[in-house]
């Protein structure tokens, strides 16, 4: 990259988005949403559950087409794109991450197959290195070496998250979706994988969007924040700004504490 | 004689200009499996019928027929279906693979190399290489589709990590032109080879799945490997007992109670051929008698 | 010595002679004849006739007694030999709401326009083996009380009522021919159509075990028999030259409709919708079971959810529903297999041998 090239980069949003609407009959799933993602930055999206930031991530992803708006990743319209390339897309560039690592994991495959999958996939022909690469991943999501030819099933909850971390993550993505990450996990297995998450956003200067209901895990990872109520965002800026001076009523509700979510 | 109150070759002419009409498509995207209304034929499902199809589809009254099961000219099924040919379409038959235009077979290539004038029609029981990691057809089609195929190596990535090598020894799954990846039907792997860059048309009918593809003359077909893991066509570590053929696929033949074993080709015409021109086996020289 | 299978020509030949004398079996015996095994075997007859997909009762009487009786085996002669028939039109779609009953009855209501007609049925009858049928001295009973025979009344739908009041949802007519399954190859996902055509010459046993297992709680419809009817229906077919349609027969059907259970969805208000058997022959079995399978599969249309239960999953019913090419498939894995099996041997013993070195060596 030349360095005007660098510079530019810097000076355009990594994704753009605007006036997502996505309906379910008459419900709305979520509704006028607008926000830029600056690469290198973690967007937290918080709310209650129904609130529609798990509808937005998935339209975000092209995994639910929206009625209206636009999503533009590096000035390409992802919704008008074909599928073969969402899908060249999705592998490569994008990662996500979701709440329930079984449903995402091919349990029947060996930890090194699960993270050697994207690889093959984008080309990889090197048994040895796919597996090197793997042995990498699993080390730097903490999990033994030795453990690279089990099976997740063998894994305890903490340890599929991680493997689905890592095999998200081994096609060194630019931008990950995450939804509810840390949800279904013991509190003592969620600080840590907490810890790895923000270790590995920063090493890899990776972009993120992660959905949770949870504030303390915005709180360590997000610079910025989106609140949601009712499919729209009632308030966003910056994360501390928001969670220490909260302006809408919903948030404060939030932030108290008062409303258990 | 042919039986005179069927069509030539069984089929209608319609429903031969349809089978016709896939065959071209398949040929013109190589390794691609194009559906096709496969017909009820008089003979099981399995049993070739998608091969029958095929062949019936391209026979003229010139051609000359061979009909091979695991190699060999005489196995039940290739006798039946050899016989169903005569019958309906009366053509020529032979055991000889170089005076063979058409070529039905299953489970084995000749080991006589092809010329540019010979079909070579496959049966095949399950076209979807892919079946066995995803059974699901409508989501195998979106796989071929997107050419995601990360999971096809998935499985090999599993075998060498469980067994050191890939375990696949059969049905050896192959990309063509670098596109397709193609289920090449239950051949052995020995046999991979002999897929690319054939002179002769190589046609492939799964009548029960209702898939014909093709790969036509001079196709590159690559079988799926890794770059420290290469393919290799792999047989039994013996010659021909018969004919002392050391580069031909074996079939392994148990001679006596005590499990004493001979190991002969599994193309009889291959082998028979080479005794005609004088190689002996470690077996042959001993009992000429005993092979009639 | 040169043991390879060799003859096989000759061996070929003489198994069929033998399966011949088999289906014979003892001369002494009277030998069958067709036209008995079609008056007599009927329900066979039928099931050969649904599966086979091809209305002719003397070819499937012929077909049972070619293959000795087994059913499987009489449904392929027929699918063979109906392959090679040339097609010379199509019929129009056969009037069930016209049909002159035999048997005819609802589940739903008690009584109902056109009554409840009981008909030939083994309802009711105690499963005992009837010795006298032994005794093959069948007195010439007069058959069943014959009153004045009764003018043919006509004899409506039952969910034609539960439409006029809008409790059962519409099922609009429709003009568009429907796909040939035995013309075109099986694409998924398929429409109702062809997905009725499916099952309709789908394996019994299949059918039935699918629509059981709805019973049970695997993708659950809750079905009442609003109707089951059999009966001659006309068969017409519109003549081009002629400009009109001429009645070429009547054939026998079994026709069943069950009313099912719906709560509504946000569209929708609550209704009773409806799963469709039509089946060749008196195959009453097969048309509740069809009917069953046919509503099980249609929860996507009716936004109803997935249970992942095997009958709504229609890539799973209609690949393998049709026991001509299940037969034919499981049945082929007794053809030779040397070439592939040489292969295996082969590697399981290179596996073997390496993994010895490798034992040996750590040792």
């Amino acid at each position: 990259m030349t360095v005007m090239e660098n510079i530019s980069a810097l000076n355009t949003p990594l994704l753009q988005v605007d006036g997502l609407t996505k309906r379910y009959g008459a419900r709305i799933g979520c509704a006028d949403v607008s926000f830029d993602l600056w690469p290198g930055e973690v967007l937290g999206i918080v709310g209650e559950s129904g609130s529609g930031k798990s509808t937005l991530l998935s339209c975000l992803a092209g995994h639910q087409t929206p009625d209206l708006g636009r999503v533009r990743y590096e000035d390409r319209d992802v919704l008008a794109m074909a599928e073969t390339e969402r899908r060249r897309l999705s592998r490569t560039d994008w990662a996500y991450v979701h709440q329930n690592p079984r449903d995402w994991l091919r349990m029947g495959v060996s930890a090194g197959g699960n993270v050697g999958e994207r690889l093959m996939a984008i080309g990889g022909r090197h048994y040895g290195q796919i597996r090197e690469t793997a042995t990498d991943w699993l080390g730097r999501v903490e999990i033994a070496s030795d453990r690279i030819d089990d099976r997740p099933s063998a894994f305890s909850g903490g340890m599929q998250q991680r493997l689905q971390i890592a095999r998200n993550l081994v096609t060194s993505p630019r931008l990950v979706f995450m939804d509810e990450p840390t949800g279904g996990l013991d509190v003592s297995v969620q600080a840590r994988l907490l810890d790895l998450l923000r270790g590995l956003v920063r090493d890899l200067g990776l972009s993120v969007i992660i959905v949770t209901h949870d504030l303390a895990v915005v709180r360590l990872l997000a610079h910025r924040l989106m609140v949601m109520k009712s499919g729209r965002v009632v308030e966003q800026g910056l994360t501390d700004q928001v969670l220490d001076d909260p302006q809408h009523a919903y948030t404060q509700l939030l932030v108290s504490s008062v409303l258990q979510v | 004689m042919t039986d005179q109150s069927y069509n030539f070759a069984y089929l209608d002419e319609q429903t031969k200009r349809m089978i016709r009409r896939a065959i071209l498509k398949g040929i013109a995207v190589p390794g691609y499996q194009v559906p096709f209304a496969s017909r009820e034929m008089p003979m099981p499902y399995g049993w070739g019928t998608g091969g029958v199809q095929v062949t019936a589809a391209c026979l003229v009254p010139e051609d000359r027929l061979k009909v091979i099961d695991q190699g060999a000219d005489d196995t039940t099924n290739a006798v039946s279906i050899r016989k169903f040919f005569a019958r309906t379409a009366g053509v020529a038959t032979t055991e000889r693979t170089d005076e063979a235009t058409v070529i039905q077979t299953r489970h084995r290539i000749p080991e006589t190399p092809l010329t540019p004038d010979q079909i070579l029609v496959y049966q095949v029981p399950i076209p979807e290489p892919l079946r066995f990691l995803e059974p699901r057809e409508s989501e195998t089609r979106k796989m071929h589709e997107l050419e995601e195929y990360g999971l096809m190596h998935v499985k090999l990535y599993e075998d060498i990590a469980r067994h050191g090598q890939i375990a696949t020894s059969y049905a050896y799954p192959v990309r063509v032109e670098g596109r397709y990846v193609m289920d090449p039907s239950p051949i052995p792997k020995f046999d991979n080879p002999k897929l690319s860059g054939c002179p002769a048309i190589q046609l492939f009918g799964a009548g029960r799945e209702q898939r014909i593809y093709a790969l036509p003359p001079w196709t590159e077909v690559v079988s799926l490997d890794f770059d420290d893991h290469p393919f290799e066509a792999s047989k039994a570590a013996h010659d021909c007992d018969l004919c002392g053929a050391g580069h031909s696929y074996l079939d392994e033949v148990i001679t006596d109670d005590q499990g004493t074993r001979m190991f002969v080709c599994s193309d009889t015409d291959f082998c028979a051929g080479r005794r005609e021109a004088g190689h002996q086996g470690r077996l042959w020289a001993s009992q000429p008698e005993a092979a009639e | 010595m040169y043991v390879a299978v060799k003859g096989g020509e000759r061996a070929i030949d003489n198994a069929h002679d033998w399966l011949a004398q088999e289906r014979r079996g003892d001369p002494a015996v009277p030998e069958l004849s067709v036209a008995q095994i079609r008056e007599q075997m009927k329900l066979a007859v039928n099931r050969v006739m649904a599966e086979g997909s091809l209305y002719d009762p003397d070819l499937a009487a012929l077909a049972i007694k070619q293959a000795q009786g087994d059913l499987i085996e009489a449904v392929f002669l027929i699918r063979a030999y109906r392959t090679t028939l040339p097609r010379f039109a199509a019929s129009r779609p056969v009037e069930t709401a016209d049909m002159v009953v035999d048997r005819r009855i609802s589940a739903t209501f008690k009584d109902l326009p056109g009554g409840q007609v009981l008909g030939p049925t083994f309802d009711y009858t105690h499963r005992l083996l009837d010795f006298t049928l032994m005794a093959e001295a069948e007195g010439c009973d007069t058959g069943p009380e014959q009153g004045t025979p009764e003018p043919a009344i006509p004899v409506p739908h039952v969910t034609q009522f539960l439409n006029r009041d809008g409790l059962i949802e519409e099922a609009p007519h429709s003009d568009d021919p429907p796909p040939d399954l035995t013309r075109e190859p099986l694409e998924l996902p398929a429409d109702r159509a062809l997905r009725l055509q499916a099952i309709t010459r789908g394996d019994e046993g299949f059918i039935l075990s699918m629509a059981y297992s709805t019973q049970r709680g695997y993708g659950r419809t809750h079905a009442f028999v609003g109707e089951l009817r059999i009966g001659k229906v006309a068969v017409t077919v519109d003549i081009p030259e002629l400009g009109f349609a001429v009645e070429i027969g009547e054939i026998n059907l079994t026709e069943c409709e069950t009313v099912n259970q719906f709560k509504g969805s946000r569209t929708e208000p609550p209704q009773f919708t409806r799963g469709y058997g039509l089946v060749f022959g008196q195959s009453e079995r097969k048309s509740i079971a069809m009917s069953l399978v046919d509503r099980a599969l249609r929860w996507n249309e009716l936004g109803e959810d997935f249970t992942g239960s095997p009958a709504q999953d229609e890539e799973f019913v209609l690949s393998h529903c049709d026991n001509i090419q299940a037969t034919g498939f499981l049945e082929h894995i007794k053809l030779p297999h040397y070439v592939d099996f040489q292969a295996e041997l082969e590697l399981v013993r290179r596996l073997r041998s390496e993994a010895q070195s490798q034992q040996e060596a750590a040792e």
